[in-house]
């Protein structure tokens, strides 16, 4: 805020969701919602994205659910966290993105089911809400760097505020390559 | 037109939020106070600012801390917007006098007729502590809402 870039606060740890090289010298990052649309048309240039930057780019997911308007977000991001307590968050995550209107709570039993995880822990880490702190830690992260809405990046720790088509996007990227 | 700076008593107001209820600033001695002006229901910029603020409503709360929305909207059309936003906040109406609230904290913009996007964060005797003027199609976020709050958080402590 005040006119000066936002930055991220949280650096990127062993805590985050990491897609691609841990090592890459490019890191994306997404503060995002299962249920926003905005963000599901961004889920499908993101995969353009990676294709184009290869190993060159590691791409970060945290949850930003904006609860008062999307009902099922915040329920979705555990889901999610459940399936990467399995080793599948990014299946689970893309499989969201790409079934942004089946998220109830019987719909997203039906997904770890499709995706053959142990259904009957999945049900018990939703139920009993052990993944609600890591989305809540996500959140208030994102607050506190500056996301003012669904989706926000961040690119090399720095909020991207340009548009989030897979132009702007590359450019920006490779913008911040040559910085480096 | 300059915004109210840190250190200023905050302007007395009573806005309607509805049609037969109104808000006033001095309702809320001993409770602190953030007030974001902002240019327009609807807006699309303003939903996301307006939708992140009513997530936190419980976190502001946890630092004492009450939101109340103002921009020169009427009455009916802050009743629709926050029914279709879930609102958790009041939204007050600057509209009669036109922006006459927001003339009196720095908050207007003339050009567009319109309140500025604007923060103030008040304490519990009603004193600006920390302001804010956001570009007015730029989203400010919250993180500058809530160090405000734990600095002052702070100086209660030491």
């Amino acid at each position: 805020m005040s006119g000066r870039a936002a930055h991220l606060t949280l650096p990127v740890s062993e805590r985050d969701h990491i897609r691609g090289p841990v090592d890459a010298p490019l890191t994306l990052l997404e503060y995002g919602d299962f249920e926003c649309p905005h963000c599901g048309a961004a889920h499908f240039v993101l995969e353009e994205i990676r294709a184009t930057l290869g190993p060159s780019l590691r791409f970060v997911y945290r949850h930003f659910p904006l609860t008062q308007i999307h009902p099922h977000a915040e329920r979705a991001a555990e889901a999610a966290e459940a399936a990467g307590a399995q080793g599948r968050f990014w299946d689970m995550h893309d499989r969201l993105f790409e079934h942004q209107d089946a998220l109830t709570d019987e719909a997203l039993v039906e997904h770890a089911e499709a995706l053959d995880l142990d259904v009957a822990r999945f049900v018990a880490e939703l139920t009993t809400g052990v993944h609600i702190p890591k989305v809540r830690e996500d959140f208030m992260s994102g607050v506190r760097s500056g996301v003012n809405g669904t989706p926000t990046f961040y690119i090399d720790g720095v909020r991207h505020d340009g548009g989030y088509d897979a132009a702007s996007l590359l450019r920006a990227l490779d913008a911040a390559a040559r910085a480096a | 037109m300059a915004a109210l700076q840190p250190g200023t008593k905050a302007p007395d107001f009573s806005l309607h939020t509805t049609p037969d209820q109104a808000v006033a600033l001095h309702e809320f001695r001993g409770r602190r106070l953030i007030l974001c002006f902002y240019p327009a229901d609807w807006s699309p910029v303003c939903g996301e600012q307006v939708t992140l603020y009513n997530e936190l409503v419980p976190e502001f709360r946890r630092h004492n801390a009450e939101l109340l929305g103002i921009s020169v909207d009427g009455v009916w059309c802050h009743l629709a917007y926050a029914k279709e936003r879930k609102l958790r906040f009041p939204l007050l109406s600057d509209f009669e006098p036109k922006g006459e609230v927001s003339r009196a904290y720095g908050a207007y913009h003339a050009p567009l007729g319109t309140s500025e996007r604007a923060l103030f964060v008040l304490d519990e005797s009603g004193t600006i502590r920390w302001s804010y003027v956001s570009p007015i199609g730029v989203n400010p976020g919250a993180d500058g809402i809530l160090e405000a709050l734990e600095a002052m958080d702070g100086g209660r402590r030491s």
